[in-house]
């Protein structure tokens, strides 16, 4: 497999406690990859150390042969926080404008991906007059603006309606067969499911790396939670 | 750094300005007020007002802007919309101009609205141009906005950044010459006022007012906030980190 993140002993303390502990992960080019775990597990940390933007004490984390944050990454990774990080008193479209200038997209751009993310109905409505998902989609939108080649998507399905969720795995899917490397947490077990690749989480320490079908047949399970459980259980035994 | 990013960063501020008319009103309307209540607060003393009321045109604009950009700082730290921004090819002097074009044009029209209450309603005199008080509450401005900038990131709350007012502004308003001449001041405190960049800005106002030959002494204040601006800039945008704990 070609590894578009790769991740080697990392270790990163927050306020004290040690949130990763020397985690070893290989993300594959051209995949959707899951990233589940309970809150808490150190989802985010691990996102955040992958974009660059999380110091830490010690391992390596590289994206497409360079080291996480690299000037030249900017362009090449998305990142959508896991609040959405966008302006609450600008317009869906005046955001996503906005981003698109910095990433040096045009409107035309825009307007494609105002209608990907399902926003053409709300394009001039002021975000925080937005629903919690809808404000989700726009901080999407502008994490997808320029077609970064890596996609890191923390939690982005949180609060969406279910035909909207499915809605958004096939893009992710699409994303991917179009090239895109895509690593999408979640703390709900049944989007696991939906993932080509599962990295389980638990307390800082990845519990399983597996595609979902393996999972389920090394821990004798027909459904990921109970799989989860069960590797907890093995784990703790 | 790119004209793109600046000039798109400066529309944007400038765009969430606009959505927020109440501030927009407090922004011009207040300085005008209390102006005017200077104004009739002295109305049997017009010299005293010829004395501070200048320096009083050209001190609001710092004063706001610093409130301004200190809570719109805080509010890109809280939002996540900083720590997205630095993922991006944007650089931290294109955020930092940015702010710094739109709060001026801001604060530009601030000062000519109070001028022109200040100048054409209540009899206000300069010996220099009018023009040149409106361009130092500009250049004030922007040293309140990149005071504001650096202070923001001392503090985690809204009521922590408002504190600042009182904590960081008011001794300087006191010490700073407009309400008891420097030199009248304990020595220990002529000092303290040294300090301060406020004390900079109101003697080149009141200089700009009164003097009618503009020497080494007035371009000596206009450097000291020009370098003060500069200063607090480059410490605003050493606490724009890429990386966070």
């Amino acid at each position: 497999m070609t590894a578009a993140i790769s991740v080697r002993g990392l270790r990163v303390t927050r306020g004290g406690r040690q949130v990763l502990r020397g985690l070893d992960l290989e993300v594959e080019a051209g995949r959707v990859s899951g990233l589940l775990g309970p809150s808490g597990s150190g989802k985010t940390t691990l996102i955040r150390s992958i974009v660059g933007t999380q110091i830490v004490a010690g391992g390596n984390v590289s994206v497409l042969g360079l080291p996480a944050g690299a000037r030249s990454l900017r362009r090449r990774v998305g990142y959508m926080t896991q609040a959405p990080s966008v302006y609450e008193d600008l317009t869906v479209h005046e955001n996503l404008a906005y981003f698109a200038r910095i990433v040096g997209v045009g409107a035309d751009r825009v307007s494609r991906v105002v209608e990907r993310v399902g926003l053409a109905a709300n394009r001039d409505q002021v975000v925080v007059t937005l629903s919690g998902g809808e404000r989700a989609r726009v901080s999407l939108g502008a994490a997808i603006l320029n077609e970064p080649e890596v996609l890191v998507l923390d939690e982005p399905t949180v609060g969406l309606d279910p035909v909207l969720r499915r809605d958004l795995w096939s893009f992710f899917h699409e994303l991917a067969e179009s090239g895109t490397t895509l690593l999408v947490s979640s703390h709900v077990m049944d989007e696991a499911a939906r993932c080509d690749r599962l990295v389980l989480l638990r307390e800082g320490s990845i519990l399983a790396d597996a595609t979902p079908d393996d999972l389920l047949s090394r821990t004798g399970t027909d459904d990921l939670d109970e799989a989860f459980l069960e590797l907890v259980q093995r784990g703790t035994a | 750094m790119s004209a793109r990013a600046t000039g798109a960063t400066t529309l944007r501020v400038l765009r969430q300005l606009r959505r927020d008319p109440r501030t927009i009103a407090l922004l011009v309307v207040v300085p005008c007020a209390l102006v005017f209540l200077v104004d009739q607060l002295f109305a049997d003393r017009p010299l005293v007002f010829q004395q501070v009321g200048v320096p009083l045109l050209g001190l609001f604009p710092l004063v706001s802007m610093f409130l301004v950009t200190s809570i719109t700082m805080l509010r890109e730290r809280t939002s996540g919309t900083l720590e997205r921004l630095l993922t991006l090819p944007l650089e931290k002097l294109d955020l930092l101009v940015g702010y710094a074009i739109a709060f001026a044009a801001v604060a530009a029209v601030q000062a000519t609205i109070v001028s022109l209450v200040g100048f054409g309603l209540l009899d206000l005199t300069v010996v220099n141009s009018k023009l040149l008080v409106i361009a130092l509450a500009v250049a004030n401005a922007v040293l309140g906005m990149a005071l504001g900038l650096f202070l923001s990131a001392f503090a985690r709350t809204e009521f922590q950044a408002v504190q600042f007012m009182p904590a960081f502004i008011l001794p300087q308003i006191l010490l700073c010459g407009l309400l008891v001449p420097r030199e009248e001041m304990a020595e220990w405190l002529q000092w303290v006022s040294a300090l301060m960049p406020f004390t900079y800005a109101y003697d080149a106002l009141s200089r700009a007012a009164t003097d009618s030959d503009l020497g080494a002494a007035f371009w000596a204040d206009v450097l000291v906030v020009g370098g003060v601006t500069v200063f607090a800039l480059a410490l605003g945008a050493g606490t724009l980190r890429r990386r966070t704990p």
